[in-house]
């Protein structure tokens, strides 16, 4: 059977606490050969792959007295009503909002406090369990997938308080059940509001594990630049306070930087159990536009030239005409199918009519058409919808489809270029790919899609989206600006880093997860 | 002529929060759970400061009935674009047996002591979902009214009003004085932001009970119970559609 050997070759992990009658781990010690049952039982598993070293898997040994014993013990933590094996449960506790096809936990529990995180934790490592935290499974990378099954600790459930707001200090602390829009909600009337929006209505948590960004990044910033503390609760249960116990001053020199290297860690280094994050002040005046330009070129042309004249832009997205399109059928619109920059300026009443006037006037230059504006929440609403509803737009151009989408990020400089190429790439593969991009960052989305039922276009969408993260690297960008690696893009963080660059990981990985627990086959490969 | 509006809002258990019942089942629990302004009175507040920034109003004076808590609420509009306030205070106690026609007997009287030319409310309340003020204030004043509003405009002779209908929006014409309530395709009102938050602070708001105003705040309606809605019974799983067919009948639901 194709990766048993591999399997063989490389059992490390066999933990003396299992009756030998746990037929997978009796092989990767070398006792048993594989009869049967266990050669189809480790096919299903999905133990094909060479990334995947199979742990005990629950669902198998459900019945079994280790089974059995971890569930009680689980349910000793957070309470019986907290555990669950449920089939639909566990299925959608696998499955994000991504293209990958995910694999179910064997186990979901929900704890209620970070104590009981600590301690389903220490118990996982007891047993030599995997553990996937969950928050709101908005991720687009399979960040939750739980490769090897294990127990899935859905920490939005139950701990969902916003435990303080510092209005004068411009800060709040959240549990992982808080979401962004729940956020905003609660402090809109201090006059408060976080910036960070990725689209969903992640929880604010799970923002930080995958270091989310959005719209408003060009101004406001990612969650890297929004986080000041995080409390994490690590595989063996400790709990640690990256920034400090309590701490939230705007800046300190004080020991290493703890709070960045859990910020998109994507789960693979410990479980966030609350975050510390900036709020900003509303604006006194919004304004939008929308306007149309003959080519890509011109539209980026005119993001370059206003960052230079450091507008502070709140706002800039480039839709393409293929994405106008699309968004022309699905909100009965009309504009024409060209690319357009939709655009926000934040600031005082004249802040904002200055930033206006020198923004139109350089799209002008540019050979940009009519510039459309707005001030009333209403009108701005109506005149973002179109941006607004492009993901369900792009999903709308072919029905039952799904998207693969591209996240990669370059040196504003290198935009154009780079977005020609791909565009005369997806043709060339016969793709459907709308295109939209914070183009203030970099940054851009291509929304390859594809027929789930058809292996081949899925192919040829991994290859586009492949190609364009390797130009990207090679322009000196990244291969995911915001959405994390999750599994799709481990092969293309090794060609970005190089291998010092993915041991120096694997090394600090090791360090602080020694037996691999924490969200497996996630990042990097292991060794 | 530059008109002078009273805005009415209510402080409201916020839309989010999950309601529990009272263990005396005579209300629902309010200590400790978060409130904010009724969302319809949002709207009002944002359609009063519309017309004062397109130069129809001059001043625009709101209105909370209710306990200490209530000056959030009217700091709140303050920081939206009212120029002052007018806390009416009503003891914690008796807000239970406080009710629209009490609401209504207040601002018809401040309406007629401020000599305002529109009074503005939100179309209903989410606690009690009365719909009931804005219709009463008007009668009390003989006033007409133009309720459910979805936009208002300045005429010569007064205000046209389209208002949202069973059947689709219908049109009407009004003198001044009226009385005006919003409904949720007025606008979409603006966010609280710190500046004006902070201006806030120094707006005047003055206090009075209704007794100043010679209102009597004897109840009219007695609450008897508050119930939460029955809850939901798990479903049967049937075998196959001649089991679903046969259970239909058994149950009433048909006949054939």
């Amino acid at each position: 059977m194709r990766g048993l050997p591999q399997l063989l070759s490389r059992a490390k992990r066999v933990r003396v606490g299992f009756s030998a009658s746990e037929p997978v781990l009796a092989i990767q010690a070398g006792i048993l050969q594989p009869d049967k049952f266990t050669q189809t039982f480790v096919q299903l598993r999905g133990l094909q792959s060479s990334n995947v070293i199979s742990q005990a898997p629950l669902a198998a040994v459900a019945d079994t007295d280790s089974g059995k014993q971890l569930r009680q013990e689980l349910e000793t933590i957070v309470g019986p009503g907290n555990v669950s094996s449920g089939e639909s449960v566990v299925l959608q506790h696998g499955q994000d909002e991504g293209p990958h096809q995910g694999k179910s936990p064997d186990i979901v529990v929900f704890p209620s406090s970070t104590e009981e995180v600590s301690e389903i934790c220490k118990i996982c490592t007891k047993h030599n369990i995997p553990i996937i935290p969950y928050g709101t499974g908005t991720g687009l990378e399979g960040g939750i997938s739980a490769v090897d099954g294990g127990v899935c600790v859905n920490v939005s459930k139950n701990m969902n308080k916003i435990l303080q707001i510092h209005q004068e200090d411009f800060s709040a602390v959240v549990q992982p059940g808080i979401s962004r829009e729940m956020l905003n909600q609660e402090v809109r009337a201090d006059g408060l509001w976080f910036p960070v929006d990725p689209g969903a209505d992640a929880s604010v948590c799970g923002m930080c594990a995958t270091g989310a960004s959005g719209t408003n990044a060009v101004r406001y910033g990612t969650m890297k630049e929004n986080c000041l503390n995080l409390e994490v609760v690590l595989a063996d249960g400790r709990i640690i306070h990256t920034a400090g116990i309590g701490s939230r001053p705007k800046k300190s020199s004080a020991g290493y930087n703890l709070t960045s290297l859990f910020l998109g860690s994507e789960g693979t280094l410990g479980i966030i159990t609350s975050a510390t994050v900036c709020l900003h002040a509303i604006p006194e005046s919004v304004a939008a536009a929308v306007v149309g330009f003959p080519t890509v070129q011109n539209a980026v042309d005119t993001v370059v030239m206003t960052l230079q004249c450091s507008v502070p832009m709140a706002r800039m997205e480039l839709l393409d005409e293929v994405q106008m399109k699309a968004c022309n059928e699905y909100s009965g619109l009309s504009y024409p199918e060209t690319p357009h920059l939709f655009l926000e300026f934040h600031g005082s009443e004249s802040e904002v009519e200055s930033q206006t006037e020198t923004v139109r006037d350089i799209a002008a230059d540019n050979e940009g058409g009519e510039f459309q504006w707005a001030v009333q929440q209403e009108d701005r609403t109506k005149l973002w919808t179109a941006r607004h509803r492009a993901y369900y737009a792009d999903i709308a151009l072919r029905p039952g489809c799904r998207s693969l989408t591209t996240d990669v990020c370059v040196p504003v400089s290198a935009l154009p270029d780079l977005v020609t190429a791909t565009k005369a790439d997806i043709a060339e593969h016969g793709l459907v790919g709308p295109m939209v991009g914070h183009v203030g960052d970099g940054n851009f989305h291509t929304m390859l899609l594809f027929d789930p039922a058809d292996p081949e276009e899925f192919r040829k969408c991994k290859e586009v989206a492949n190609k364009m993260a390797r130009s990207a690297i090679a322009l000196g960008g990244t291969c995911t600006g915001e959405h994390g690696v999750g599994q799709g893009k481990m092969v293309l963080l090794e060609e970005q880093f190089g291998k010092d660059g993915i041991d120096v990981m694997r090394q600090i990985k090791g360090a602080l997860d020694p037996q691999q627990l924490m969200n497996p086959g996630k990042v990097f490969s292991r060794n | 002529m530059a008109l002078k509006v009273l805005v009415g809002c209510k402080r409201v258990i916020d839309y989010a929060v999950k309601i529990r019942i009272k263990p005396d089942k005579l209300g629902v629990v309010t200590e400790g759970v978060k409130h904010s302004m009724n969302p319809f009175d949002e709207i009002a507040v944002e359609e009063a400061v519309r017309m004062k920034e397109a130069k129809l109003v001059n001043e625009i004076i709101v209105v909370s009935c209710g306990p200490a808590q209530a000056m959030e609420t009217i700091r709140t509009a303050l920081a939206m674009g009212a120029d002052r306030g007018i806390h009416v205070e009503i003891p914690l106690g008796q807000m239970d047996t406080f009710q629209p026609l009490h609401v209504s007997k207040v601002l018809a009287k401040l309406a007629e002591k401020e000599k305002v030319d529109i009074v503005m409310l939100g179309k209903l309340a989410i606690d009690d979902d009365a719909n009931q003020t804005a219709q009463m204030t008007a009668s009390l004043l003989d006033w007409p009214q133009g309720v459910f509003a979805s936009k208002i405009d300045k005429t010569d002779a007064g205000l046209e009003i389209i208002r949202e209908v069973d059947g689709g929006l219908e049109t009407i014409r009004t003198t001044l004085p009226a009385v005006l309530s919003a409904d949720l395709r007025l606008n979409e009102p603006r966010y609280a932001t710190l500046p004006n938050i902070m201006k806030a602070k120094k707006k005047k708001v003055v206090k009075m009970k209704p007794a100043d105003l010679g209102v009597d705040m004897a109840p009219r309606i007695q609450v008897v119970s508050v119930e939460d809605p029955p809850v939901r019974e798990a479903g049967q799983t049937v075998s196959d559609v001649d089991d679903l067919v046969a259970k239909l009948k058994d149950k009433g639901f048909s006949s054939a």
